[in-house]
């Protein structure tokens, strides 16, 4: 597949933008206290990137408990994210989401989800929206190999097929569902086999090839575009780091095991194949990008920690569109 | 259009119909659907006999229920959509196209099988406008069923509302007639909130006085039924009508009985039950839901801690006992509050 400069600029721009938000992001946050609930993508840049470079801001992605790369390649500003996992108000979600619940509206973006499969039906239902009214958009419904066992997806994946809607289900195959492996909660050996029981193409593709799973993905959304129906692709990649900070990976998982996909890392594999290539990008410009995104993050996290803190009356505020405040503090001897 | 909020909750004289709750439920889905085409419907058995247009099939049920009945023969295939038997999926699918875009109305054939779609309600209908900081509003409404009565045993049966008022981010309203249904089911779907509407099983046949015109009355207001000075009962769906059989047999033994229905279980109208109890001192709350943290209790709590130095008797309940709903007729008429129940009650409250 020949891709044109810009779009290559633009994958590698994406991946390296992910890889420093989460190698910067994921520490500075749990200095903050609150590591908990941030879990890294390192290692699977490729994914999110190669999917989201086919989407516009009118198009939808529902995404998963690690789902900074979606937020990112679907052109959520990481400054503004980075204020989110400070728990700051300058957050999209204004503080009160956090890493597991990031979400930006005008970008289409509905959402990292703290439910295994949780965004899969929103994405489902923003696919119905497009096509009840014509608006020629298509929706990505982002899991895990953990989430390809939900029964929710199944039920959506059967619906979706049923009802011909513009979605594509994208399975981010790490091989690990938080310690186990993905070959003993699997019981057939590929996740996308499985789109044969709902009538739909399935697309395997390495996860650690941005331009396999932008070919693959193209394919899909295509489709979807055209009113040809869902697709489930399947991309294989690999998490770098545990489940959370707090989880040792070596103790369900081995040295080498690691050593191996780390030597097929993404970014890597993309400046091999450009040298390759014949210079269409030079590793010059390679490294200038990842300077640019290096200083980015150190913006960021300049920007999160100026932003305010929520004011404590903020925690009755969105709760609903119209609901009389005192109904929720009623009885609760509230401080606010 | 005329909005009631002003009024005592009762339908205006004049420029009514005698309607079916059933008719209603079905008049204000169609009224709205015309008014705005952004409102979908989705469920099980909506129309019916789904993909068979080619034999000439339309509609073939309308509603497990009827009360769908007509809607893809005016609105189509593409706003009316009969679902595959799978709830996780159709419920999640009416809240994300709500929250992009659509007023989608999901129907839930009964509460009972609640479980296996309430992550859907828990996780991203209720949460969503707060987690996500107030960027998205879910004009979703799960329409589903609830009351004993029918001999459906426990998983057919039950009257689990209270499941939902636990939850912050949904709201929830029990229509106890043809009148509320229509106002409460208009109000309901052009919220921007998702709402739960309850309809009760045992309420369907039943006729009152329904404006023909659209109307909307409020979520979250309960209205007075009965006026009385001597004792509160409160009644949610089909017990507001044991309240009064209670009251009126109660009325001949002297006792004055306020009856008040309390529509909303979210939020709940606690000023209204608060002000009525200030001035009888003594509350009884008329539930089919069970009696553990559930909205009897909660509201005898709620007087309890607001309004304690005016009650001259605890705050007291009639509901089910914390069992499952039985199958036998033997006992499924002991597992209902009655007026007997209630009657019993409150002559000990008075005594």
């Amino acid at each position: 597949m020949e891709l044109d400069r810009d779009t290559l600029l633009k994958l590698y721009r994406t991946m390296t933008t992910i890889r420093h938000f989460e190698e910067r992001g994921v520490p500075e946050t749990g200095q903050r206290g609150m590591s908990a609930s941030v879990h890294s993508s390192v290692g699977q840049e490729a994914v999110p990137t190669g999917v989201c470079a086919h989407l516009s801001d009118d198009d939808y992605i529902g995404s998963t408990h690690r789902g900074h790369g979606h937020c990112i390649a679907k052109g959520v500003d990481p400054k503004l994210m980075m204020a989110e996992l400070f728990g700051r108000s300058h957050g999209p979600n204004k503080g009160k989401g956090g890493s597991m619940h990031i979400a930006d509206m005008s970008k289409g973006m509905l959402g990292t989800n703290g439910i295994v499969a949780g965004s899969v039906p929103l994405a489902v239902g923003a696919a119905l929206t497009s096509k009840i009214r014509k608006l020629g958009r298509v929706a990505v419904a982002f899991f895990g190999d953990g989430g390809a066992n939900q029964g929710v997806l199944h039920e959506c994946m059967n619906l979706a097929s049923v009802w011909k809607l513009p979605v594509i289900f994208c399975c981010e195959n790490n091989g690990y569902a938080e310690s186990t492996p993905v070959e003993y909660g699997l019981s057939v050996a590929n996740v996308s086999d499985r789109a044969a029981s709902y009538d739909m193409p399935g697309f395997h593709v390495d996860g650690m090839d941005v331009l396999a799973v932008f070919e693959a993905a193209g394919e899909a959304v295509s489709r979807a575009r055209a009113g040809d129906g869902p697709a489930l692709l399947e991309a294989r990649t690999y998490r770098y780091y545990g489940h959370t900070v707090f989880d040792n990976p070596l103790t369900y998982r081995t040295k080498e095991e690691e050593d191996h996909w780390r030597a097929r890392d993404p970014l890597l594999t993309f400046r091999n194949h450009m040298v390759a290539q014949g210079n269409v990008i030079t590793a010059e410009e390679l490294d200038q990008m990842d300077e640019e995104a290096r200083v980015l993050m150190e913006e960021a996290v300049t920007f999160a920690d100026a932003s305010p803190l929520p004011e404590p009356h903020e925690i009755y505020e969105d709760v609903y569109a119209d609901y009389p405040v005192e109904m929720m503090r009623r009885g609760a001897n509230m401080p606010v | 259009m005329t909005t009631l909020t002003e009024t005592p909750m009762l339908p205006p004289p004049g420029e009514t119909r005698e309607l079916q709750t059933r008719e209603a439920i079905n008049e204000a889905l169609i009224q709205e659907m015309r008014r705005d085409e952004t409102v979908i419907i989705m469920g099980e058995e909506i129309a019916g006999g789904a993909g068979r247009e080619h034999l000439g099939i339309v509609d073939a049920w309308g509603g497990a229920f009827r009360t769908t009945r007509g809607l893809i023969q005016e609105f189509g295939n593409e706003r009316v959509l009969d679902t595959p038997l799978s709830e996780a999926a159709f419920v999640g699918t009416a809240i994300g196209a709500a929250s992009t875009g659509m007023r989608a109305v999901a129907e839930l054939m009964f509460v009972d099988f609640i479980g296996v779609c309430m992550d859907q309600l828990l996780n991203n209908a209720a949460k969503m406008r707060y987690m996500f900081g107030g960027q998205v509003k879910v004009p979703f409404v799960m329409l589903t069923r609830i009351g004993a009565g029918f001999g459906s045993a426990a998983q057919h049966s039950e009257s689990f509302y209270s499941l939902f008022s636990h939850i912050p981010g949904l709201k929830g309203v029990c229509p106890s007639d043809a009148y509320t249904a229509k106002g409460l089911l208009l109000a309901a779907i052009r919220d921007d909130d998702p709402v739960i509407f309850f309809e009760h099983k045992g309420l369907y046949g039943d006729t009152c006085p329904v404006p023909e015109e659209m109307y909307t009355l409020p979520l979250g207001k309960a209205r007075t039924v009965r006026p009385g000075a001597d004792l509160t009962i409160v009644g949610i769906s089909k017990m507001t009508w044991v309240a009064v059989e209670a009251a009126e047999e109660l009325a001949k033994e002297g006792i004055n009985a306020e009856v008040i229905d309390l529509l909303s279980v979210s939020p709940i109208d606690y000023d209204h039950v608060l002000d009525s109890v200030r001035r009888t001192h003594r509350l009884l709350v008329v539930d089919e839901d069970t009696p553990v943290c559930s909205i009897s209790s909660d509201i005898c709590a709620r007087v309890a801690e607001e309004a304690f130095d005016y009650l001259d008797a605890p705050p007291s309940r009639v509901t089910p006992p914390h069992t499952p709903v039985p199958y036998s007729r033997a006992l499924e008429n002991i597992y209902l509050p009655n007026a007997e129940r209630v009657v019993n009650t409150a002559r000990r409250l008075m005594a």
